[in-house]
């Protein structure tokens, strides 16, 4: 039948949207790591002695470290000599008004346009191309309120003290292998400060590209909120179709003062490989928030949809007391994409609360595992974590496992897990199906139903297109 | 507008329906009684296109559609329902927003537009005042929670909704109390039109009362046994299942 044709077409279209490559002209440094790389890297960014050092420090630690293998992950050998450190396009204009119309076109087809007349409303973005920030919208209104949104680059230029007083303060340089190796060789990222008191106007979002091929990129995120002051933050990541694996390592630190609130969510979409495994990036993540101040909050939501493997567990550290973390995840692994993913919640101050919400989705063969750490230190009388952990099996042939870690000293400390696996069930497509619904549209209206606790997290557009997102990468799991 | 013949079906290598035929033209209710584990159920699934059943022969023409041929969502945007025995829950899925999509989808197949928010909106709420059901229930996920009744209840609600052309209801009497029953009845009352076809399974005479049939059939052994019009329901309630086994032992007989 000629519409079936079509219909298959276009979902073989659909699959991966994000898939294409902008022709740009770009500048590398040659593929390698070594000391020198890393000066000529830090040179190009005309960074401080202070910036140089730290790198070089952090990179000779790295190579001290083994490479981590406790995940339930297969990953292949990765050879960090084959890897450039640093792309970017060759134009590099000063104000968004300047900016290569290719690359405005390209965030324009990845739904995110920066330029004045379509800037999406109510969220100022920092759009990060390869190695380097291509522009940040909004800017003006956002000064006005005395917050800072800029490139981290731009930060280490203009702010220096404040990027001195965090930069490593929550995920120090040794932390693990990937965050040293990020330290040595991150090449860009966001950097946010919201001062004392103020509730940032917008939402802000930095939107990650990966163009250049045989490159990593390594980007690094500070975001620090003082007294009582409030920011909503979106991080979205797409890449270009190809058969190579690309590394990608990142490091997002958060630091929340007294009473001050972050709320960062992302919809992670790296191209995952194809349906038999071959290309997608390698996602290797360190993402942590400190509830430095007392009665912080800080709250992880995330979509994890893309990406051949996903490594990352976005994490609270509760110093102060009464401060609370959340950690809203859906993970989803199809074809043979496998994902290492969860959290960690160290209780250290009094009345700590913190609360892990995980959906795992599994379809084809991927693998999607839950780990998660709730730790209660001794000083931290009263606190409370409620966990629930969920698993989503579509078809025989994948897995989804949990491994969840508890260490509490404190005698006061309520802690709760509940954990389920289920299966969509025969009986639930066929009730779904013999109402009118479509086959894919059933499982999709199920996975939603499942996720559902999370996706109200989300701000509404993100919800949208998270859904959105499930529903691709879902395509082909049944029948 | 359904016309089965023959119909032979299997289930792990068991053979459950042994050639059954069942004509019902459009306006007709009716009814089908019988033990339990003779293949009301299996009827039913096999109609609305379920997996895991093995048609060894017969033909199911459905309007001018040989109904076999068609995916379970093509029977229901054709305009066959099935009210089940068990529904099943869909945690999280909005009942309203299910709904929807399952009436756009049927909607889109047949070529007619879809309806936007305020409209589907509109039609629930006529369809709630004639059903008395609380829209308490539409704003709970799919059957999630739902008592047995509530569900059974839900069941007629979605057949209201999407107004079929033949609705096969399976069981929807029972668990329920007195009330629940005369609302299930007043619904298929309420949808009974000279385009629109009933199967009604069930084990009661007492809803048969409050829908009336036009015939009655007994299956039994996988075979329409028995043929008749409503009177046959109170023979069978007041002589039980084992009268017609005596009628038919004749029968059996002859080789
Ligand atoms: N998936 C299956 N595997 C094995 N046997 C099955 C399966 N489904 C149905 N059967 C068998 O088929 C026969 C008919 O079952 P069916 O559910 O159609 O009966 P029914 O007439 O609806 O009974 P009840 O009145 O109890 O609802 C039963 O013996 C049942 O055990
Ligand atoms: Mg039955």
């Amino acid at each position: 039948m000629a519409t079936e044709h079509n219909d298959i077409e276009t979902a073989l279209n659909r699959r991966y949207e994000a898939g294409f490559v902008t022709d740009i002209e770009t500048e590398y440094l040659p593929p390698g790591l070594s000391e020198d790389v890393i000066r000529e890297l830090s040179a190009k960014k005309h960074e401080p002695q202070w910036m140089t050092d730290w790198r070089l420090k952090a990179y000779r630690h790295w190579l001290t470290m083994p490479v981590p293998e406790w995940a339930k992950l297969k990953i292949g050998p990765i050879d960090f000599q084959a890897i450039s450190y640093y792309a970017a396009p060759k134009a590099r204009p000063k104000s968004l008004a300047e900016v290569d119309p290719k690359l405005l076109e390209t965030y324009d087809k990845l739904g995110v346009p920066l330029h004045e007349r379509a800037k999406l409303a109510g969220v100022a973005v920092d759009a990060v191309f390869d190695s380097v920030s291509v522009g940040t919208t909004f800017r003006k209104e956002l000064a006005e309120a005395g917050v800072i949104f800029c490139s981290l680059s731009e930060a280490i230029q203009e702010h220096p003290e404040l990027v001195q007083k965090y930069l490593s303060s929550v995920v120090p340089i040794g932390d693990n292998y990937f965050a040293a190796l990020n330290c040595a060789v991150f090449s860009d990222g966001s950097f946010v400060f919201i001062p004392k008191g103020v509730r940032c106007p917008m939402e802000l979002s930095t939107y990650f590209r990966i163009n250049a091929v045989n490159t990593g990129q390594f980007e690094r995120t500070l975001i620090i909120a003082e007294e009582g002051s409030y920011v909503s933050y979106l991080e979205g990541c797409t890449a270009p179709q190809r058969d190579e694996n690309q590394l990608h390592a990142a490091v997002v630190e958060l630091v929340a003062l007294d009473d001050a609130q972050i709320k960062y969510s992302t919809v992670q979409n790296w191209y995952p490989g194809d349906e038999n495994g071959v290309g997608g990036i390698y996602n290797f993540v360190t993402k942590r928030g400190d509830c430095r101040g007392a009665r912080s909050k800080i709250s992880w939501t995330q979509v994890e949809t893309g990406s051949a493997i996903t490594w990352k567990y976005p994490s609270c550290v509760l110093r102060g007391d009464d401060s609370t973390g959340e950690f809203y995840s859906v993970a989803l692994t199809h074809h043979a994409q496998q994902a290492d993913t969860g959290t960690k919640m160290i209780h250290i101050g009094r009345n700590t609360k913190s609360k892990i919400i995980s959906k795992g989705i599994s379809a084809g063969r991927g693998q999607n595992s839950y780990r998660g750490l709730v730790k209660v230190e001794k000083s931290a009388s009263g606190a409370r974590n409620y966990t629930q952990c969920d698993s989503l099996l579509i078809g025989k042939k994948c897995g989804a496992h949990t491994f969840p870690y508890i260490e509490v000293k404190h005698p006061s400390a309520i802690v709760e897990h509940e954990a389920t696996t289920s299966k969509i069930s025969d009986d639930q497509l066929f009730y779904c199906r013999s109402r009118g619904l479509g086959e894919e549209d059933a499982v999709s209206m199920i996975v939603d139903g499942f996720c559902k606790q999370v996706f109200k997290e989300l701000p509404m557009e993100f919800a949208v297109e998270a859904k959105k997102l499930l529903e691709v990468s879902l395509e082909g799991a049944v029948g | 507008m359904l016309k089965i013949e023959n119909l032979h079906v299997s289930v792990a290598g068991k053979e459950i329906l042994k050639g059954l035929d069942l004509a019902v033209r459009p306006g007709e209710v009716h009814a089908i009684m019988g033990p339990n584990g003779a293949g009301k159920s299996t009827l039913g699934n096999v109609l609305a296109g379920r997996d895991g059943y093995e048609i060894t022969a017969g033909t199911v023409d459905f309007g001018d559609k040989d109904l076999l041929q068609l995916e379970p969502e093509e029977r229901a945007a054709e305009g066959l329902f099935l009210a089940f025995q068990y529904p099943v829950e869909i945690p999280g899925v909005n009942n309203t927003y299910f709904l929807k999509a399952a009436l756009n989808a049927q909607r889109k197949y047949r070529g007619e537009s879809e309806l936007d928010s305020m409209q589907f909106l509109k039609l629930v709420r006529e369809k709630l005042r004639v059903l008395h059901i609380s829209d308490e229930l539409l704003h709970r996920a799919v059957n999630a929670g739902f008592s047995g009744g509530e569900k059974k209840r839900n069941e007629i609600f979605q057949m209201a909704l999407l107004e079929p052309r033949v609705a096969i209801l399976d069981e929807t009497d029972s668990g329920l109390d007195i009330d629940a029953l005369k609302m299930v009845a007043e619904g298929v009352n309420h949808m009974r039109s000279p385009e629109r076809a009933f199967v009604v399974i069930t084990h009661y005479q007492r809803l048969l009362d409050y829908i009336v049939p036009d015939y009655v059939h007994v299956l039994a052994e996988g075979r329409i046994v028995e043929s008749g019009d409503k009177t046959l329901a109170h023979k069978l309630e007041q002589h039980g299942y084992a009268w017609l086994d005596e009628r038919r032992v004749p029968e059996r007989a002859t080789p």
